[in-house]
């Protein structure tokens, strides 16, 4: 079943709830290999969008291929073939993540060792505790766990960090990494910028069911809006002056401030950031 | 069809050692109808008429016990907790999780059958069950059926908080009703109707049949189809209703 393709597509994808409209014809390819991610704010539609592509949910029209399969057909083969970390997913009180994952790892034809699966989510030391005695950043961990047991080819990730403090996200945005360098592709959802700019090749911003914008990082930063240039004039006042040729523009401050034999203080010139062009673009306006 | 089997097992083995693991549930669910077993027989010791009924009352409570109640708590805990939606989303067909919650629930009444008769024999005075067949057969039968009708329940619960008094508020007036019926020669006959319609009280009589007087199930036909009836209907919103998600945001 079509091997080489995209590892997802969606073309104009709708999802209705009575008259709620949460998805409004999206459109994604995500390439085998790559991470993708989905940034917005709260109630964008990020979570609907993923969990029709997980086969949690149906949607109200639009088509979606996930590995070649249509998702909502819900096929066991698909199934072992991905790995999910849902936004909120529980695990029964009394079971150690060794035998969780001994037990999850008995529905895919290959699954990963369980001493390294606990070792790659940093469960090692917790492999035999309950997991009601679980904290929560450890629990979060089992998710990760849970999900490549089954050694699957592409991942979901709805907002795999949130509630995480500094420290435990970079660590899970380690063992993102390490599973891109695996050759995984990856579908993550964030709210957090910097997850999205540090993590995904490709990142499209959504906002109302709708894509604002799609690119890399970097792409989508340059493209989208002007360079800022930024001084202070000699009685102090901050200047600031937004142009899309910014070596014109520092050419002829340059020049004045020579010929009135004064100084740009505090001169700078900014690219736009990935956050820039967020905030523009999902600002309710 | 064998893959489907063997991930059943994998499941029945793992709810088995979870449910020793959770110690309210297995009072609840186990030791608490044996108590009443224990503190009923001591109370009724000597009294044979009272205790022919009071051991098939306790088999009848622990059938519903081990299933309606279980199962309800099971079910909403899992759903409200999110591991549902993560089994959902395994590569495990459906009939095979089911499966082994069902094995779970059957192995529980078993458990508990066996003992009741076991007491029965030992402490007070009634032998062994003159009819095992009809008493397996309505065993079959109420399992299947009240355990139904705990999934069916399940989805009127609206979260886990409140799951012990939507339980009780079943549980608790429907064995009251069906004990005091079947107890009682003198008992109202609007109650006694009541208790007729009602799963428990008709369980009772086949168990009392099977393990008393030793009446085949063709004795009791009708009160095993009040039963198989109100399986019927557990059946159909069990499946028709079944949400693996809590109903958030």
């Amino acid at each position: 079943m079509n091997e080489t393709g995209p590892a997802i597509e969606v073309s104009a994808l709708c999802k209705r709830y009575g008259d709620y409209e949460a998805v409004r014809s999206i459109d994604i390819a995500v390439n085998r290999g790559e991470v993708f991610g989905l940034l917005g704010p709260n109630g964008a539609g990020k979570t609907t969008t993923v969990e029709i592509l997980e086969g949690y949910r149906s949607r109200t029209s639009g088509e979606v291929s996930v590995l070649g399969y249509d998702p909502a057909e819900r096929s066991l083969e698909l199934r072992r073939r991905i790995g999910v970390v849902l936004q909120s997913g529980g695990i029964y009180s009394h079971i150690t993540p060794r035998e969780a994952l001994r037990h999850w790892a008995s529905f895919y034809p290959h699954p990963r060792q369980v001493d390294e699966v606990l070792e790659l989510a940093g469960l090692q030391e917790k492999a035999d505790v309950r997991s009601r005695k679980l904290s929560g950043g450890q629990l979060r961990r089992l998710d990760f766990a849970l999900a490549l047991i089954g050694d699957p080819e592409l991942i979901f990730l709805d907002e795999p960090t949130t509630g995480f403090d500094p420290e435990a996200r970079r660590a899970a945005w380690e063992t993102i990494r390490s599973l891109r360098d695996l050759g995984k592709t990856i579908l993550l959802t964030t709210h957090y910028l910097e997850e999205a700019q540090t993590l995904a090749d490709r990142v499209a911003i959504v906002k109302d069911g709708r894509i604002l914008a799609i690119g890399a990082p970097r792409e989508l930063g340059v493209g989208a809006a002007h360079y800022r240039v930024a001084w202070r004039d000699s009685s102090g006042d901050l200047i600031e002056r937004e142009t899309e040729d910014p070596t014109a523009l520092l050419h002829e401050l340059t020049g004045q401030a020579l010929e009135r034999g004064e100084q740009l203080q505090e001169l700078s010139v900014e690219r736009p950031t990935l956050e820039d062009v967020y905030l523009e673009l999902t600002a309710d306006v | 069809m064998s893959e489907t089997l063997a991930l059943s097992w994998r499941q029945y083995r793992l709810e088995r050692r979870l449910f020793w693991r959770n110690p309210s549930a297995a009072f609840f669910n186990f030791v608490l109808p044996l108590l009443f077993l224990a503190a009923g027989g001591a109370i009724l010791s000597g009294n044979q008429t009272d205790l022919n009924k009071l051991i098939p009352s306790i088999a009848g409570m622990s059938v519903m016990s081990t299933t309606f109640t279980a199962l309800a708590y099971n079910i909403v805990f899992l759903r409200e907790r999110g591991v549902l939606k993560r089994i959902r989303g395994a590569p495990m067909p459906t009939i095979s999780y089911f499966g082994g919650v069902a094995g779970n629930a059957v192995t529980n009444t078993a458990l508990q059958i066996a003992i009741i008769v076991v007491c029965g024999r030992a402490f007070f005075g009634i032998g062994w069950p003159p009819h095992w067949g009809t008493l397996i057969v309505f065993v079959l039968v109420g399992v299947v059926s009240l355990a139904a009708l705990g999934v069916a329940f399940a989805h009127a619960i609206p979260n886990f908080e409140s799951t012990a008094a939507y339980v009780n508020a079943i549980f608790l007036p429907v064995v009251f009703v069906s004990f005091y019926v079947f107890d009682s020669t003198g008992a109202p006959e609007f109650l006694r109707t009541i208790a007729d319609a009602l799963p428990l009280k008709p369980l009772i009589d086949g168990l009392s049949g099977a393990m008393v007087a030793g009446h085949p199930f063709s004795d009791n036909l009708d009160a095993l189809a009040v039963i198989a009836l109100w399986g019927a209907f557990g059946l159909y919103f069990a499946i028709r209703g079944f949400s693996w998600e809590g109903k958030r945001k």
